[in-house]
């Protein structure tokens, strides 16, 4: 893919800001074209929260994605608002835990996209996750797209984990294996 | 080089030909007692005759002069009638609009934390449209000094109401009486700003007599001292007249004023954070709020945490 | 990766070039979408040595602005839309008193409180008249973090030259966006150049200056203003700056500053592919307007498209520049919605159609596969 746009969205406190720094500190490592911009103001205050992310080779142009090709979603609102938006050949991931009603991908508007319901919330509360399903799904997104190296994304995660809150960075790091395996 | 400056200037202030003590002849016997301040320029200055304003420029200068600050001090000139005084004052000079004046005079200390900064302001200026920036450079404890005229009318403007025009009083915009029941009430500012931590010192005076301008020139050398020594935020508020927008003689309007204006606003010391027995604001502030944990200094704070 | 390269807010990254271009001295209050600003010099600015105070207003702020750039410093101050108008009296002052400083807008839709959502329904506001009175002051445009960092530098050297207010205007999409961005170089405070008419303490040493915008008598005021409008003047000739994107043939020129200049050139891309010969100037500077770069233009443009969050306000400098050499039109939304590249590439199809201008079968470069 040239250009990797992504929407993220979910509630406010569930990470997703966060997740969205993760894939564009990727970008911006491999030295790419990167954007990402939060939704902000009062939704933020415990409302829905999004952002959009772009990874492209080229200079990007709006920063705003309104034809993603990943829709990540961590609650209902959130896929339904968006999920029209993805373009064919796209993919939407969903966290199962939060969101009851994931469409098929046989029933939406554009052809040829894969549809991925991850019980993400629930992983990571057996897993001793808590609180990294954004993760988790972020470890789902790269394995659906590729859109860096491997290692990039680790290192990316040891950039985005503050200096101060180094003991954090393992979890993160299982949380992304445990998403790209599922 | 000052002379020269001043020519330069004549446009705008008439110049005083020289010093008053270099065009005075001596006869034998007599000595010169008293001369203008060096920080204030020998300019005509544009206040109506009998005017308070020129007795108090004087004491500004004057004090500028005994605590040898000319040279380190940026005055702030306010909008109404004393706005010229960027041109009489000898120090550095800003001129403000009309109410930032205290605003302004934040900014020039933070950059200049070690020079001395006052601010020179009259009713409608310091009470009306800035009271905002009254009150939070004050509860900031800007070190700061304000020297506020209250002479209860806006005078540049020919005369209106202000802030602290006194109940029924006749003004162009009260023309039956300051009506307190739709124009409510005048501002009380040393009271009103006593209440703020950040007040190092406050008092009221007037300079209607020898005596009272002796005592008016005491506490503003005090609120420029406490300036000096970091304490805090100062000011002096002055009990003024406007004889020709009240439409009376000198005279006759501080007599007006003793009657009407000094029971509403009665002169002395209203804070005096030093001869409350404490170094500074912060440790008054601190005193005040001895209940309140979280807004104990920090050493203070550390056994608790 | 350049290890100097981080992925900043536009917000914070034009605060943290600020620092870096001697500025130590911030008055600030809280307004959305220019918060993140406030909070990073907040954050930086006392252990630069500097001061961070949060105004009791607006008006308070703009004024503290005003003492410590007649005090000699860097100052700066930063709100968005509806704070900048309580600052337009403090900005006419500082224009009367020729004193420099910087002021950053981070627009949101107006009028009233609006919204919170990105506009640029402020150019009027900026290029005109923020305050009363006979005054410019120049204002940059940004568009992506990394000039936001860069035109800060060029902010404060204009208004230290100039003795002038300068703007920075950005919206809520270029403060609030993430891109990559390497710093400038820092500038010790101390190695700028001195200023002699600062109201510092005269030490006894000269006479006293004074930084003032009172001018009783009517013939001075006029001297005065006449002696600023000779340095605009200046402004103009030497000032100008934008950027133009594949308009050596264009027959439809774009032009679009800030965000929504970032969208245009998308849709330019998009109509080359499709064999329009589009091309987008983007004024950096709005005042002054480049109105040279525009120039360059004239042999081959057939028509103009300005493209603006607003309902169409820089429009009326663009045909001012092309003074009736072609069409000038407009495209714009506003409210705090941001226009898609698909929307501005219709208005460019449209115009190509209007004027049998290419994309059409016969000149067909097309295409799918470019």
């Amino acid at each position: 893919m040239a250009s990797t746009r992504i929407v993220l969205a979910g509630f406010g406190g569930q990470g997703i800001l966060f997740a969205g720094k993760l894939i564009a500190y990727a970008g911006l490592i491999e030295d790419r074209e990167v954007s990402w911009l939060p939704s902000y103001g009062p939704e933020m205050r415990g409302g829905t929260a999004n952002c959009s992310v772009t990874v492209a080779t080229e200079p990007i142009g709006s920063p705003l994605v309104l034809d993603p090709n990943v829709l990540v979603a961590m609650n209902q609102p959130s896929l339904d608002k968006f999920v029209d938006t993805v373009v064919p050949g796209g993919f939407i991931i969903a966290d199962s835990t939060m969101v009851p009603n994931i469409p098929d991908a046989a029933s939406l508007a554009n052809p040829g996209i894969t549809v991925y319901a991850i019980p993400a919330t629930e992983l990571a509360e057996k897993n001793d996750l808590k609180g990294l399903a954004n993760i988790i799904l972020a470890g789902k997104l790269w394995e659906c797209t590729h859109f860096c190296e491997r290692e990039t994304l680790s290192a990316a995660l040891a950039k985005c984990v503050p200096p101060r809150k180094q003991h954090l960075l393992e979890p993160n790091e299982r949380a992304l294996q445990l998403g790209i395996e599922s | 080089m000052i002379e020269k400056d001043l020519t330069a200037r004549a446009e705008n202030v008439p110049v005083i030909p020289a010093r008053s003590e270099e065009i005075i002849e001596l006869a034998e016997g007599e000595k010169i007692v008293k001369t203008r301040p060096h920080a204030l320029l020998p300019v005509v200055t544009n206040y109506c005759p009998g005017c308070p304003h020129g007795i108090m420029n004087r004491l500004v200068a004057e004090v500028l002069d005994e605590l040898d600050i000319e040279g380190k001090t940026i005055g702030v000139a306010p909008v109404g009638c004393s706005v010229m005084s960027y041109d009489f004052f000898g120090c550095d000079m800003v001129e403000a609009a009309h109410g930032r004046s205290p605003a302004v005079a934040t900014g020039i200390k933070r950059v200049h934390p070690d020079k001395v900064v006052f601010a020179y302001q009259g009713d409608g200026d310091l009470a009306s449209i800035g009271m905002a920036e009254t009150v939070h450079a004050a509860t900031r404890g800007e070190k700061i000094t304000i020297i506020f005229i209250n002479n209860a009318i806006y005078g540049m403007t020919g005369g209106q109401m202000a802030p602290t025009s006194l109940p029924n009083q006749v003004t162009q915009t009260s023309p039956y009486g300051r009506d307190v029941h739709t124009a409510g009430f005048p501002v009380r500012i040393c009271e009103l700003l006593s209440t703020l931590d950040g007040v190092a010192y406050a008092e009221r005076v007037c300079v209607d007599s020898p005596k009272s301008i002796r005592n008016a020139k005491r506490a503003l050398k005090k609120a420029f001292e406490c300036q000096i020594e970091g304490i805090g935020y100062s000011i002096i508020e002055v009990v003024s007249t406007c004889p020709t927008n009240w439409g009376m003689t000198p005279q006759k309007a501080f007599e007006w004023m003793r009657e009407n204006m000094l029971p509403y606003y009665p002169l002395g010391v209203y804070r005096d954070v030093k001869a409350d027995g404490f170094q500074d604001i912060y440790g008054a502030a601190a005193k005040r709020a001895e209940g309140c944990p979280i807004a104990q200094p920090p050493a203070a704070n550390e056994g608790s945490k | 990766m350049a290890t100097n390269k981080v992925l900043m807010k536009g917000n914070e990254a034009l605060a943290e070039a600020a620092l870096r271009a001697g500025c130590r001295f911030f008055f600030g209050y809280p307004i959305t979408p220019q918060t993140e600003l406030a909070a990073y010099m907040s954050k930086r600015l006392p252990k630069e040595g500097g001061t961070y105070l949060q105004a009791e207003s607006e008006v308070a702020a703009i004024n503290m602005v005003y003492g410590a750039a007649a005090a000699g410093a860097r100052a700066m101050t930063s709100s968005s839309s509806p704070g900048i108008s309580l600052k337009g009296e403090g900005v006419s002052y500082i224009a009367g008193a020729d004193l420099p400083c910087v002021i950053i807008n981070v627009q949101r839709g107006g009028p009233g409180l609006g919204s919170i959502q990105p506009s640029q329904s402020d150019y009027w506001q900026a290029t005109r008249a923020l305050g009363h009175g006979d005054f410019f002051m120049p204002v940059f445009a940004p568009s992506t973090v990394q000039e936001m960092a860069n035109c800060v530098y060029d902010a404060f050297n204009v208004a230290d030259k100039y003795r002038t207010p300068v703007m920075i205007l950005a919206d809520g999409m270029l403060g609030q966006m993430m891109e990559p961005v390497v710093m400038p170089e820092p500038i010790d405070p101390a190695t700028l150049p001195e200023k002699p008419w600062a109201t510092c303490g005269h030490g006894g040493e000269r006479f006293h200056n004074v930084a003032n915008s009172l001018y009783l008598v009517a013939s001075k005021l006029e001297e005065k203003n006449v002696e600023r409008f000779k340095r605009y003047e200046i402004i103009k000739a030497t000032e100008q700056r934008a950027e133009t994107f594949l308009c050596e043939d264009a027959e439809i020129v774009l032009v679009a500053f800030g965000a929504s200049a970032r969208i245009a050139h998308s849709a330019v891309v998009t109509a080359r592919e499709k064999g329009i010969r589009a091309g987008l100037v983007r004024p950096i500077t709005l005042w002054p307007f480049p109105v040279d770069t525009l120039a360059t233009t004239f042999d081959t443009a057939r028509a103009y498209l300005s493209v603006e969050m607003n309902m169409g306000q820089m429009v009326d400098d663009v045909r001012l520049a092309v003074n009736g050499r072609a069409p000038v039109e407009f495209f714009g939304r506003t409210g705090g919605i941001i226009p898609t590249p698909a929307e501005v590439l219709a208005q460019i199809e449209r115009i190509a159609a209007e004027k049998g201008l290419g994309g059409c079968c016969c000149t067909c470069k097309n295409s799918d596969e470019a």
